[in-house]
């Protein structure tokens, strides 16, 4: 770079690569902008250098490719950019200062943010994940530094509990509590576990935690480990996610490289270092006495407790497992201090917590929220209502471990204690939101599909008992129920409840119990009258054509994979029941509604 | 193959004797786990074989055939699931004329698996060709996908 381009003001154009970036072209929108500057180049003599950093997922993947572009103080988001923007933007914007007008975020996205309390995604999304110093300007590795230098283990559990954090993972176990019971256990050799299985499926908040801000996973898992007392942690992360495997390893060695990590840290005398173990793609490994055994090289199946990981773990020795997102709030909870954070939540929630909104609502996307918010307000403010503007029928929360909370239950505040009085959990943070076109028997038997397939199989009540639960509901789904399925359905969903050894057998109901809760007609009217009211069950359903609707037009019958549709041109056409195999492609088609299905 | 294997034995010695990590490198090398592989394993560092089987099919990674050129994933996930990522899944078989999830076509061409939650849940539905995530899918959307891969592979072919 000769004297006068150094001399020239930098542009920064900052391109969101986190999973839904990348999805919507991210990559390509960085290569538009790279080109559309070296053309320009050419016939004029640019005053400014356009710099560019590439950031994780900013929460409103919606919008993506969302790219920010920041001259001096000034910064301006774009949204929905594609590859073929990138040079307008160049010419209107950066050449001529001019912002274009039509791809700026507008006000939904300023309402998707409006209601959200960001500690953790602050930084993920502005930060450039593969630049440790990145982290460093924003006070990152100030906690651990803090503590070495200051404070005795005790010290820290004493903080950490004092600031009321609860595990992340699902079960909303109070972390410093946990962290005393190791630094208790007697023995020389500790080990700190990160849990980052990620296994529910409808959620995405570790993932996109480790993707926009690895570093501070890993300086929660120092701080953990001073702590306890262990100079050893590992990560165990699903190989399904390959770009955050690739970004952790990255930060790992970046943090070796700045003495980070290793022996004698920062001159203290405490030394940590860090594995990564990739999970092998098994739910229940998720479940920390089976994810020990995983480690170890085994099948990944649960055991009996106690003794607790914290007193017999990982190859017998005491471990502290945790959450991804819960070891991401410890450095930000030692930087601010346990008062500050005590005083976001409720009485005994505290905190933010990141949950992953998807399912029918408009705004999709990682939200994190203040504990305490009312459910209603997630699902209107933050995700500006229903797709479609139909109606809204339940949000599903906690996964396979958790339930269904209907309409009039939207009023209950998000913390452990309220959503668990209404039949559901926090869980790990997934929050999917169904509306009337869902059917609730067909959710509760999606979810015993995942777990029962999901079952380690070692205990007889969740093994069999959730292969039961789900042939009932697959026979109530195809118009076999019988009366008495019902009563049947709550008797097996007690034992399995009661009778199993794990996590996954132990919830593996709920889905069932709370959609039998607040949706039982629905329940009733499969079995009874043989229909799906939200028109889902495809066994429960016939279709039609309205001959007086029928404008003879044959798009159905192009698009009949079965060859089910006959008729000629301009004439009503024809469904023939026997060869329809109730794929719905003809009804999705017609442009006139003339298909019918009952 | 052995050199390979052996390769992957002398890593699997540094690292601490982990099974799952020594068939994760031979999947990655091979593309699935071939049962010779398994027997070599088992005679070389004298670990019965059942033992091995035991892994293979308690985890959802390993695969006992090969694969497909091309991968084809409809993720049906929660969030994909309630936003019709089965009718998608049932597509994609009629398309490549399979009757189940995780066959294979006879050309080798393409495999089709489904897959719970790739975390890209805010783009739902979400299908995976090759590993790179496609958002908001429809099956219509699918199918033009799969019909522009055959198109290429028989160009390439030619
Ligand atoms: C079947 C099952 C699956 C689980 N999956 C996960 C998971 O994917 N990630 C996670 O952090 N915790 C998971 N847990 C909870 C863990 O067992 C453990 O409670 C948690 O990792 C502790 O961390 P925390 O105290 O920070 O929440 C699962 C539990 C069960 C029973
Ligand atoms: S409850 Fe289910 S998953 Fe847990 S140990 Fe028993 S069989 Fe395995
Ligand atoms: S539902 Fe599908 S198979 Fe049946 S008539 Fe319509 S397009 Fe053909
Ligand atoms: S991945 Fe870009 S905002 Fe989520
Ligand atoms: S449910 Fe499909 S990506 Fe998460």
């Amino acid at each position: 770079m000769n004297q006068s381009e150094e001399n020239k003001k930098k542009v920064i154009v900052r391109v969101c690569i986190g999973t839904g970036g990348l999805a919507a072209g991210g990559k390509e929108v960085i290569e538009a902008f790279k080109k559309a500057i070296a053309d320009f180049c050419v016939d004029i003599d640019l005053d400014f250098t356009c710099h560019y950093q590439k950031v994780g997922c900013r929460g409103f993947c919606a919008r993506d490719v969302l790219v920010d572009v920041v001259d001096g103080d000034t910064s301006v988001t774009y949204q929905g950019i594609k590859p073929d923007i990138a040079k307008r933007i160049v010419e209107e914007h950066l050449i001529k200062g001019e912002p274009v007008k039509e791809w700026l975020i507008d006000d939904s996205y300023h309402a998707f943010h409006a209601k959200q309390l960001k500690i953790l995604l602050k930084d993920c999304g502005t930060i450039d994940p593969e630049d440790i110093h990145a982290y460093v300007k924003v006070g990152g590795y100030d906690a651990i530094k803090k503590i070495l230098s200051s404070m005795i283990p005790e010290d820290v559990i004493a903080e950490i509990k004092a600031s009321g954090i609860r595990g992340r993972g699902g079960a909303g176990f109070p972390t410093g509590v946990k962290w005393e019971a190791c630094r208790k256990a007697p023995g020389d050799v500790k080990y700190i576990v990160c849990n980052a299985d990620e296994g529910d499926p409808g959620a995405f908040m570790d993932r996109s935690i480790i993707e926009g801000n690895p570093h501070s996973v890993i300086e929660g898992m120092m701080i953990a480990a001073y702590a306890v007392g262990s100079n050893l942690g590992y990560v165990y992360i699903r190989a399904e996610y390959p770009a955050a495997v690739d970004r952790l390893k990255l930060a790992m060695a970046q943090a070796h490289e700045m003495g980070y990590l290793g022996n004698n840290l920062f001159g203290s005398g405490f030394s940590f270092d860090l594995r990564i173990k990739l999970g092998a793609g098994a739910f229940v490994c998720g479940e920390e006495t089976a994810l020990i055994a995983s480690i170890e090289g085994e099948r990944g199946m649960p055991r009996a407790k106690p003794p607790f990981p914290v007193q017999k773990g990982l190859w017998g020795k005491p471990t502290v497992i945790n959450n991804v997102e819960t070891l991401s709030n410890i450095p930000y909870i030692i930087r601010n201090g346990a008062a500050w954070y005590s005083s976001i939540g409720t009485e005994k929630s505290k905190g933010t917590k990141v949950f992953a909104l998807t399912g029918k609502v408009k705004n999709t996307g990682l939200i994190e929220v203040p504990m305490g918010i009312r459910l209603g307000e997630i699902i209107y403010d933050i995700g500006g209502g229903i797709i479609g503007d139909k109606k809204f029928k339940a949000v599903q929360t906690g996964g396979p471990s958790g339930g269904c909370i209907p309409a009039e239950l939207l009023d209950t505040p998000v913390d452990y204690e309220s959503l668990g009085r209404v039949g559901s959990i926090i869980g790990s943070g997934g929050m999917v939101v169904l509306d009337e076109t869902n059917c609730m028997v067909n959710i509760a038997k999606f979810f015993l599909e995942f777990t029962q397939a999901e079952s380690c199989g070692k205990c007889v009540p969740c093994r069999i008992g959730t292969k039961r639960l789900l042939e009932i509901l697959d026979r109530i789904t195809k118009g076999l129920g019988r009366e008495g399925d019902i009563e049947l359905l709550e008797g097996l969903c007690a034992g399995v409840k009661s009778a199993s050894l794990c996590g996954l057998g132990q919830t593996a109901p709920n889905p069932i119990l709370s959609t039998l809760k607040y949706f039982r007609s629905e329940y009733e009217t499969h079995i009874r009258e043989k229909k799906c009211p939200a028109k889902v069950c495809k066994d429960l359903l016939t279709y039609s054509i309205i001959d007086a609707a029928c404008t003879g037009c044959g798009a159905c019958k192009r698009a009949c994979p079965a060859g089910a549709i006959s008729g000629e041109k301009k004439k009503p056409h024809r469904i023939d029941p026997e060869m329809c195999i109730k794929c719905g492609a003809c009804f999705d088609t017609c442009k006139f509604a003339s298909v019918d299905r009952e | 193959m052995s050199e390979i294997l052996d390769d992957i034995i002398a890593r699997y010695r540094e690292k601490d004797g982990n099974v799952i990590f020594l068939l994760q490198e031979t999947q990655e090398a091979l593309g699935y786990i071939p049962e010779e592989a398994v027997g070599y394993f088992s005679k070389k560092l004298e670990i019965p074989s059942s033992r091995f089987f035991g892994v293979v099919t308690f985890y959802s990674q390993f695969h006992l055939k090969p694969r497909g050129k091309n991968i084809i994933s409809v993720c049906c996930g929660t969030a994909c699931h309630v936003k019709g990522g089965s009718k998608i899944a049932d597509r994609v078989l009629r398309d490549l004329a399979l009757s189940a999830e995780g066959e294979t076509t006879e050309d080798g061409k393409f495999t089709f698996e489904i897959v719970r939650c790739v975390g890209a849940c805010s783009i739902a539905p979400v299908v995976l060709v090759n590993n790179r995530a496609y958002a908001e899918m429809s099956a219509d959307g699918t199918s033009k996908i799969l019909r522009e891969i055959k198109k290429k592979e028989s160009d390439e072919s030619k």
